[in-house]
């Protein structure tokens, strides 16, 4: 069984050459991937197309279900985008070093799925054409934006949030770029050389680099926080019945670092598979990612738990109507499917058993985020149908336009992160050869580490040792 | 006199910091820590030790930009909404407050993100051209020693790189 989270005892230049090597020219798998992505796309466009000629109809939006899939979905995918910063920033602050290898997809995950998300907002306005309305430019038509307006802070918020991801995403890539550029050879060498910005390696730009990359994640800590707590303002910030909740900010922020959390176990599973990265996406590194993952998935049920209760106390009939709605009503099949995947599923991920065996794995991350994503789903649209006034009591379902729109947004964001991949380095290799030599210079020998490991058929800590055979 | 560039590469990182500890102990008279340049595929905080505190200006960077963030962000904003004096306001404030330290805040983060970016791209001297003795081995898996040295101390370095199992010397006259 393996123990470590990287063999200490892997040749530099095999981690250049492995990782290089994934950035070669794709094979026929990837592009029936970048085709399959394109087709979700193009479904996407048509349906964008179709609602921008004939205006918000088709989508069925209209009031009082103004909000449905497309602000759900920019929920799912604002959270999706907490991954990178979990797993970048917070765990390098308190020097979790296994972070190293899987990191650097985690941080493109993250910008990409900014860029996503920042898509609904822009396609639920309906009127595409006047998105700049939201920024406080000065204009002679007297039009200003609401700053009272989490909508508003939204937009600050998310511009923020994609600029600095971004620039975290490429800081900590520069060493890499400059592997590649070093080993490059024609439009990649020159595009690398401008990327890498002239890196030499010389202890003044590594003192440097370690400073910034600290800085910044300091940064993005409480920004990733505030992101997420700013987007949940929008639903708490009213007075709608459901949303409401003094809770919502922890629970969205939960539910971010669940979703991102879950779809980093999904593509740590198809990168290792397809880029035959075994070596550096090693079983113990995604032991280590699922426990990660349990333990917010238990945040995520508490809150939930916190959420019910709160609200059967608060003795608001509305509020508590609309519970109960949520577990018998129309929408009760999605809710307790949300429930399951995100909460009994979850336990999955306490068995070591299953935590090693990555098809399962693959399966349960994606039931997670289905899960966050019903969640989402499950957040907009029972308020929506069952507010104040029974008068505007409706039940809508989303149309074809929504779905087909939803639909595409993976296939962009799918399509965002096969061209990364392939156009940058996947794993951190500087970072690896890091962890290969600190961990080398303070390692146990690996019959010590077997030793220490506990095994599934080792006597229970506290059991009387076996006599059998004495 | 002449000046000269000199490096050496070594494959074993040990000997390449025991050789940058006996030019601390001053083993050849006249270099210094100060003249070492170290070049290294992966970051060494534990060699700044012998290299001697160096320090970096970013944090100090980051703080300035961040407070440039809150000053600068909230006058933005209050620019903005002051222009909302000539609507009626219905009795509330022309420049809030409770929203603007939410949007406040997201300016300080950030100003601070983008400061310290420039502050990096400055001091770390990116965007130079790349010295003319940078071996592509550096990237690889080899930490290089270099140094600007007088012409009669090229010898009494090569000699001690050469004690301490280098791989590869390259030199050439400063500039």
């Amino acid at each position: 069984m393996q123990t470590k989270d990287i063999n200490e005892n892997i040749a530099w230049a095999k981690i250049n050459a492995d990782v290089l090597r994934s950035m070669e020219n794709p094979r026929k798998g990837y592009w029936i991937a970048v085709g399959a992505c394109l087709l979700m796309i193009a479904c996407a466009v048509m349906a964008e197309i179709y609602q921008y000629q004939v205006g918000m109809g088709p989508s069925n939006l209209n009031w009082p279900h103004m909000w449905d899939l497309y602000i759900a979905t920019f929920v799912f995918w604002i959270g999706m985008s907490h991954s990178g910063t979990l797993l970048s920033a917070i765990l390098h602050i308190i020097g979790a070093d296994w972070r190293k290898p899987i990191y650097r997809f985690a941080e493109a995950m993250t910008t990409f799925s900014l860029l996503t998300a920042g898509l609904f907002p822009i396609i639920h306005l309906g009127r595409v054409w006047n998105m700049y309305w939201v920024l406080p430019y000065v204009s002679d038509r007297g039009i200003w934006p609401n700053f009272r307006s989490p909508l508003v802070w939204d937009a600050f918020a998310i511009t923020t949030y994609l600029t600095s991801s971004a620039l975290f995403l490429f800081i900590g890539m520069i060493p890499d770029l400059a592997i590649c550029r070093d080993n490059a050879r024609g439009w990649r060498q020159k595009l690398y050389t401008v990327l890498s910005l002239g890196w030499q390696g010389d202890d003044r730009q590594w003192r440097h680099f370690r400073k910034i990359y600290m800085l910044m994640a300091c940064f993005l800590i409480p920004l990733a926080v505030s992101v997420h707590s700013i987007v949940s303002a929008d639903f708490a910030m009213s007075i709608m019945p459901g949303w409401h909740v003094t809770t919502f900010p922890p629970y969205f922020v939960a539910g971010a670092l669940y979703s991102g959390c879950a779809a980093i176990i999904t593509l740590f599973i198809l990168l290792r598979y397809f880029f035959r990265f075994d070596e550096y996406m090693t079983i113990p590194i995604l032991e280590k990612t699922c426990k990660l993952t349990f333990a917010i998935a238990m945040v995520w049920t508490y809150l939930n738990l916190i959420e019910f209760a709160s609200t059967w106390y608060s003795h608001d009939p509305v509020a508590k109507e609309l519970l109960w709605a949520k577990f018998t009503g129309p929408y009760a099949p999605f809710f307790w499917m949300m429930l399951f995947c995100g909460s009994v599923v979850p336990f999955a991920l306490a068995f070591e058993k299953m935590r090693r065996h990555l098809p399962t794995m693959f399966v349960v991350s994606l039931l997670l985020n289905l899960g966050m994503w019903l969640e989402r789903w499950m957040i907009v649209t029972p308020t929506l149908s069952l507010s104040h006034s029974p008068f505007a009591w409706d039940v809508m379902w989303p149309s074809m336009v929504q779905w087909a729109i939803v639909f595409g947004s993976f296939g962009w964001f799918g399509l965002l992160f096969l061209i990364f991949v392939k156009v940058f380095p996947s794993v951190s290799m500087y970072e690896v050869k890091e962890m290969v030599f600190h961990r080398r210079r303070h390692a146990p020998s690996e019959e010590t580490a077997q030793k220490l490991h506990r095994r599934a058929d080792d006597p229970k800590p506290g059991a009387q040792p076996s006599t059998e055979g004495a | 006199m002449k000046r000269y560039h000199i490096m050496g590469l070594f494959s074993n990182f040990e000997e390449a910091f025991a050789a940058i500890s006996d030019i601390r102990d001053k083993k050849i008279p006249g270099v210094t820590v100060d003249d070492v340049t170290l070049k290294s595929p992966i970051e060494h905080p534990e060699i700044e030790e012998i290299l001697g505190d160096r320090g970096s200006p970013l944090p100090k960077i980051a703080l300035c930009g961040a407070i440039f963030g809150i000053v600068f962000g909230f006058l933005f904003l209050a620019a903005a909404q002051a222009t909302f004096l000539v609507q009626p306001q219905g009795g509330k404030p022309v420049i809030p407050l409770p929203s603007n330290i939410v949007l406040t805040y997201e300016m300080l983060i950030l100003f601070g993100v983008l400061s310290t970016v420039i502050g990096f791209l400055i001091n770390a001297r990116l965007m130079t051209k790349r010295h003319p003795l940078y071996s592509e081995k550096v990237s690889l898996d080899q930490i290089g020693i270099m140094l600007e040295l007088d012409e009669k101390h090229v010898n009494p370095v090569k000699d001690l790189f050469k004690g301490h199992k280098v791989v590869e010397i390259r030199e050439e006259v400063a500039a």
